[in-house]
């Protein structure tokens, strides 16, 4: 038997494995970013919530200021307010993001900022960026009522797109959240919760799981 | 046994040709730096390894300026695509052999 290579068979798939994923996707993104994007969304829906209360309307659109021309039972008077508040939940949560990625990726000795990276950001960004244009002609065309689940849906889209260049399991986060924006197309007045739950929940959920899955212990 | 071990493809023979082969099956073009940067060896072990595996015809690569600095790129070809995936194969069935309750490895085939 003659043995040229220098490295058992074994460990010669390991190693071709270990490059392979470790040069095709990016491996580095934290579960705790998703857990604290999902703490973040859930502080902004409670502030929505409470300056929705307070503005005498409620979660169900038995609201007060209910315009014509306006698909959504709340009208226009809080849109500012949480869009506001929704910019302040996004940068909250890429904050949380990059900060987790960042000390993860370092540990694992991979780059941060290599051509995986940005092949993740690139994929992600696209179906954002039509996501981002789709809201504004929402807003144009006076329909306010349908930014929280165009939101999730297109969200959901990037996740899907992004999931081929990160941990797979991110297809099927991105999978529930189109699922739930499509629910809140239908569901005008839940968009609140659903927007909760799409943002909050799901994101603590798999963020938790992607954690135990491949973080703790390491 | 032997017949198997005979299969393994020379240019496959060294782990940073692996290594190089294993990057460029699930990426398009890959440039030097981060074959090198992965792989963790110097400029000129992985050029000659470049090299060899170019002369097998399983890699080609392409000459590009980023600003004014030289970058070259490399890609797997077919052929080295189908003769990688083939060393896959041979590595595998050697592993299985290997589990085999059958220890002495010889031709006699035991059963």
């Amino acid at each position: 038997m003659e043995k040229k290579s220098a490295m058992p068979p074994i460990d010669q798939l390991r190693d071709i494995h270990r490059l392979m994923e470790r040069t095709s996707k990016f491996i580095g993104l934290s579960g705790l970013s998703g857990v604290g994007a999902g703490v973040f969304a859930l502080l902004g829906a409670v502030v929505a919530y409470l300056y929705l209360r307070a503005s005498n309307t409620n979660a169900y659109g038995s609201g007060l200021s209910y315009e014509a021309g306006t698909a959504h039972p709340w009208g226009w008077a809080p849109v500012p307010f949480l869009l506001a508040t929704a910019a302040l939940v996004l940068l909250g949560a890429l904050g949380s993001g990059v900060y987790f990625t960042t000390r993860r990726t370092r540990r694992k000795g991979q780059a941060i900022w290599d051509a995986l990276t940005r092949r993740l950001l690139v994929n992600l960004a696209i179906p954002l960026a039509a996501g981002g244009v789709f809201c504004a002609a929402l807003l144009y065309h006076g329909l306010p009522g349908l930014l929280a689940p165009t939101t999730l849906v297109f969200y959901g889209l990037a996740l899907i797109n992004g999931s081929k260049f990160t941990l797979d399991e991110l297809r099927y986060l991105g999978l529930l959240e189109v699922v739930l924006g499509c629910a809140g197309l239908f569901l005008i007045g839940w968009g609140l919760l659903l927007w909760t739950v799409g943002f909050g929940v799901l994101h603590i959920v798999y963020g938790t799981l992607m954690y135990l899955r491949y973080e703790r212990g390491q | 046994m032997k017949n198997l071990f005979a299969h393994l493809h020379k240019a496959f023979d060294h782990r940073v040709r692996l290594g190089v082969m294993s990057m460029l099956m699930v990426n398009d073009w890959v440039d030097f730096t981060t074959l090198r940067d992965n792989l963790e060896v110097s400029d000129g072990n992985l050029a000659s390894h470049l090299r060899a595996l170019e002369k097998e015809g399983f890699v080609e690569l392409r000459k590009q300026f980023i600003g004014r600095r030289p970058n070259t790129s490399y890609r797997a070809t077919d052929v080295g695509r189908l003769a990688f995936v083939e060393h896959l194969n041979y590595l595998e069935r050697i592993i299985l052999l290997q589990r085999t309750p059958d220890q002495d490895g010889d031709d006699d085939d035991a059963g």
